[in-house]
């Protein structure tokens, strides 16, 4: 057994126990929608001044938290469930790491050059990302979201993208594969942190106005156990302009790279394009936060196209665009 | 909230604005007392279009209003509308969309030869797509109209601001608001006095708080009155020099490419092994040159290519690196004028720079040895001729020779070479390997007339045969000539011979260097390189610095309230600032430690002595960091003395 299959058997044990960190993190929204469901019962009238005309996050934090002291459950055991989770997801991405750092081993160079190599780095980042954010903020709502997306990934990846090692073309011995690869997929990391945390957004804000507009369904019971949207918010815009800024550099780097191996440093190669693109998106997403008018939902659709774009850009023109960027290693 | 709450401002807008516009105004000492305050606080804050979410909430930008119906009134409103954040956000996004045409439709710049396919492909539809301009979408009028308004909005947007902010980079911090415990980050303790004057002790704990702001890097001023003593202080200003930095950068960026692309040159030159190529306009194949270049603008040097480097993977059918080529290398002598010659190397990833100018390696391949003699034995056609390779993995590749004088016929010879040559069940040749090991060249010849003599410039990789007869291979039924390096034949109809040539050096005992090869090279001149790259570096530079630095105000506040002093702390952030509710904490205890160090009060042990304000995290379990808990303050950085 040499490296890449060790490396494969890695990877693929990553994605099982992915698979299982998924489903503990449904069951997870199906148990707050159950203490959601409880808080209600006890408290109502707090619940709905928290979510919605308190706005601010402390208020709805205070709410939540005294409707749950209100139920018998005890706090601490509260969202056992996402606690599994998130060590499942760990689990997960030691295997991850692993096969990674293997198939890097394996190939004698950075484990990112072809389109099997980006998926598998580029989702072991957004898992690395997603744990690490978790230590400053509980964002483990997320989970089914990110490790749901990162199971989709990263086994397509491996289905559907492998390619055996082969060593590099020409043009992606550079330094500039190291960084300016590696960095893009760090920035989208931060970019699918923020998308997750725009969709949310939005499913808070329907059900905060229903909340308001006192209707008998206010959307999805596990909702209430969430920030409000508009911390909520607040969250997807740092997560945004952490990965705005990596992208910025991923421009610049890239630029940088293309004057050396391409003889200009741009030319809107349909990659290159693309990368513009997603820049412009999310240069609009910042400002959009900033309008008047355009704060709240509308800006967070915007964060949400952001993020559909990156994902295309990553597979769709990868595949099917004609281009310079022919680096996918699939024929 | 920060939405409902703009938007009740944006409705009481007129009167709010009353005091942007000049608050000074003899109207707004009427008001109540705070009024004035507002005043000073817009002085530092950073300008902001009016439909900006943090702006005034006037009218002016909304569009709802209809201008004054003249001239003036209708240009000013037009820049008003231009200049809002709403255009400038629309535009970004139409920019985007009017960016995606150009990732579907081949464009001329990056891939000319995918529009004549796609003209090919789709011949009634092309005209129609050209005109508007689909196949140039970056040059097209339309998108340039969207990124020149973008980028005059951006002028408009920037100057006034960065008038207000160097003002504000000179102002002192505002006045302390007369009610810190309205602002949502406020904490409040109380010490009693251990001396006998209590304004004494008070007033000194200011001091020493103005000292620690100081220390933390804050504008400070102080603000004594009869009602107690207080120091304001601001900080983080480079937020906003980041934010006019970005902005200006990126129009930096803008007219770089603009003005650079006058002053740049790139062409094309393809080299064979052994052969020179000289840096002026006639040695170029092909020559893009931006207006202010002028024809003896290039610099002179001459650059021979030597040798050309190139490995290739072992050959192994189940494998799909098998022939993978790399580690390219043309190897060259420069000679520059006044200097010596010297020897260097062109490589992917690694372009040689020559006076000023950056050589690229663009591609490479085989050159073919190629003599023809007549009838009477005399040499009438001798050279390398550059092939095009047509399979990577193979290198079997395609080259024209056209012999115009010497013979009873012009000739023109259709050439394929396959560098390790191997016959497929059909008998046909295929090429297995890109390297030489067994390589063969076969030749189609016609005769007749190559159409070069009227001075019609031709392609020298195309052959015209239309006014041609074929003599070898295809259907002609005479098998097309095949030569191996060295080997030598007869032309047909007795016209004379043909030779391979063999260039390897004697006494090889392989075929390895029995072909030249060539390398196709591009130069490139292009001064405004490096002003893209530091207009761009700033741009980034200074969106860290908008992005990140937390830009604040702090106030600490001291009164005697029955013998003790009672110490008041607040902060308010413009913009994100996340860290705020920590800082004001922060502040506290740090002014605490250093008053006890002092000594002239002493803490009260007490419970906190506001709790709703001043504890808003304590109720709330599930805050596990102070930002969990941090309550969001935008509008309200410049909406203080309002209320
Ligand atoms: C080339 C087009 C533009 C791009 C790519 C762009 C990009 C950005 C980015 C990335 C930011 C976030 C950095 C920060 O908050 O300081 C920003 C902020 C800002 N931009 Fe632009 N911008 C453009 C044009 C404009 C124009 C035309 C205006 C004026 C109407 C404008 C006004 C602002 C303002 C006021 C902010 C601060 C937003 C805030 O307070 O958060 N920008 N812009």
């Amino acid at each position: 057994m040499n490296f890449d299959s060790l490396s494969i058997l890695m990877i693929w044990t990553a994605v099982a126990i992915y698979a299982a960190a998924f489903i503990a993190y449904a069951f997870d929204l199906a148990k707050r929608s159950q203490v959601a469901a409880d808080a209600k019962a006890v408290v109502p009238e707090r619940e709905l001044v928290g979510a919605t005309v308190g706005g601010s996050a402390s208020s709805a934090g205070r709410a939540a938290g005294s409707g749950s002291a209100g139920t018998t459950a005890p706090a601490p055991q509260r969202f056992v469930m996402a606690r599994i989770g998130t060590a499942l997801t760990t689990l997960g991405f030691l295997f991850h790491l692993a096969g990674t750092v293997l198939r890097g081993v394996a190939a004698g160079r950075v484990p990112w050059s072809n389109m099997y190599e980006f998926s598998m780095t580029g989702t072991l980042l957004i898992i690395a990302v997603y744990i690490g954010v978790n230590i400053w903020f509980d964002l483990k709502y997320l989970g089914t979201f990110i490790v749901g997306l990162v199971v989709v990934l990263l086994g397509g990846a491996a289905t559907g993208f492998y390619v055996e090692v082969v060593p590099l073309a020409d043009p992606l011995k550079s330094v500039w594969l190291v960084i300016h690869v590696f960095v893009a997929s760090l920035g989208t990391a931060f970019f699918a942190l923020a998308f997750a945390l725009s969709v949310f957004q939005l499913m808070q804000a329907r059900r905060e106005a229903r909340v308001l507009a006192e209707a008998a369904k206010p959307g999805p019971r596990f909702l209430a156990t969430l920030p409000s949207s508009e911390r909520l918010e607040g969250l997807a815009y740092r997560f945004a302009t952490v990965g705005f800024i990596f992208w910025t550099f991923t421009l610049i780097a890239g630029s940088i790279w293309a004057n050396d191996a391409w003889g200009r440093y741009w030319g809107f190669d349909t990659k290159e394009t693309w990368t513009f693109i997603i820049w412009v998106l999310y240069a609009g997403y910042i400002h959009a936060r900033a309008t008047r008018g355009w704060r709240g939902s509308r800006s967070a659709w915007l964060s949400i196209v952001g993020f559909a774009a990156v994902l295309f850009n990553f597979t769709i023109v990868n595949l099917f665009f004609k281009g310079l960027h022919v680096y996918s290693g699939l024929s | 909230m920060s939405n409902s709450r703009s938007d009740t401002e944006a409705a009481e807008g007129p009167e709010a604005s009353a005091t942007v516009k000049d608050p000074m105004r003899e109207g707004s000492k009427k008001r109540e007392g705070s009024t004035k305050q507002a005043g000073a606080d817009r002085s530092t804050d950073p300008l902001r279009p009016s439909d900006h979410i943090d702006g005034d909430g006037d009218s002016r930008g909304d569009g709802v209003d209809s201008p004054k119906l003249n001239v003036v009134g209708w240009l000013r409103w037009g820049w008003r509308q231009l200049t809002s954040m709403r255009t400038a956000l629309v535009l970004l996004l139409i920019l985007a969309i009017a960016a995606i045409p150009g990732s579907i439709f081949p464009q001329r710049m990056a891939d000319p030869n995918g529009v004549t396919q796609w003209k090919a492909d789709h011949p009634d539809l092309f005209p129609i797509l050209d005109g508007m301009q689909l196949f140039d979408v970056y040059l097209s009028a339309w998108f340039s109209a969207i990124y020149l308004l973008l980028f005059l909005s951006l002028v408009g947007c920037v100057i006034p601001r960065i008038k207000h902010h160097l003002k504000a980079l000179r102002s002192r911090p505002p006045r302390t608001p007369a009610r810190l415990g309205r602002l949502d980050d406020h904490r409040e303790t109380t010490r009693t006095v251990a001396g006998s004057d209590p304004a004494a002790a008070a007033e000194q704990s200011i001091a020493i708080a103005e000292k620690q702001l100081r220390a933390l890097r804050y504008r400070v001023q102080r603000y004594d009155d009869k009602r107690g003593f207080s120091v304001s202080a601001e900080r983080g200003y480079a937020r906003e020099t980041g934010n006019l930095l970005f902005h200006l950068a990126l129009l930096g960026v803008l007219v770089s490419v603009g003005v650079g692309g006058s002053f740049a040159y790139t062409g094309q030159r393809v080299v064979v092994q052994g052969t020179s190529f000289v840096n002026t306009l006639l040695d170029y194949s092909s020559m893009n040159r931006g207006r202010f270049v002028s024809d003896d603008a290039l610099a002179p040097y001459r650059m021979t290519l030597d040798s050309f480097d190139v490995t290739y993977q072992p050959f192994d059918p189940n494998k799909s690196s098998s022939g993978q080529a790399g580690d390219f290398a043309a190897n060259v002598t420069v000679s520059e004028q006044g200097q010596k010659e010297r020897e260097d190397a062109v490589r992917v990833n690694h372009p040689l720079g020559i006076a000023g100018d950056r050589v690229y390696l663009l591609g490479n391949g085989y050159a073919p040895t190629i003599t023809v003699k007549n009838a009477k034995g005399d040499v009438v056609f001798h050279d390398s001729v550059p092939f095009l390779p047509q399979n990577n993995s193979t290198m079997m590749s395609i080259g024209i020779v056209k012999v115009a004088d010497g013979l009873p016929e012009q000739l023109g010879l259709q050439g394929f070479f396959y560098p390790t040559s191997a016959k497929l069940a059909t008998g046909a040749l295929t090429s297995v390997y890109p390297d030489l090991i067994n390589p063969t060249l076969t030749l189609n010849v016609f005769a007749g007339d190559l159409g070069i003599d009227d001075g019609t410039p031709r392609s020298v990789y195309v052959l015209d045969t239309g006014s041609m007869t074929q003599l070898t291979g295809g259907k002609t039924g005479t098998k097309s000539i095949e030569l191996a390096p060295g080997e030598t034949t007869a032309l047909p109809n007795g016209m004379g011979t043909i030779t391979f040539d063999n260039e390897a050096p004697k006494g090889a005992k392989d075929y390895s260097q029995s072909v030249k090869r060539y390398v196709s090279l591009q130069i490139r001149h292009d001064p405004s390189e490096q002003w893209v790259l530091v207009f761009a570096v700033v741009a980034l530079l200074g969106l860290v610095l908008a992005l990140f630095v937390p830009r604040r105000r702090m106030w600490v506040k001291a009164t005697v309230v029955d013998g003790v002093v009672h110490l008041e702390y607040a902060g308010l952030a413009r913009g994100e600032d996340p860290t705020l509710a920590a800082a004001v904490e922060d502040l506290r205890d740090g002014h605490a430690r250093l008053l006890d160090a002092d000594g002239a009060t002493v803490a009260v042990a007490e419970p906190e002595a506001a709790p709703d304000a001043a504890t808003p995290d304590a109720a709330n379990p599930d805050a596990a960091t102070p930002e969990e808990s941090e309550p969001d303050d935008r509008g309200r950085f410049d909406k203080l003395g309002d209320r």
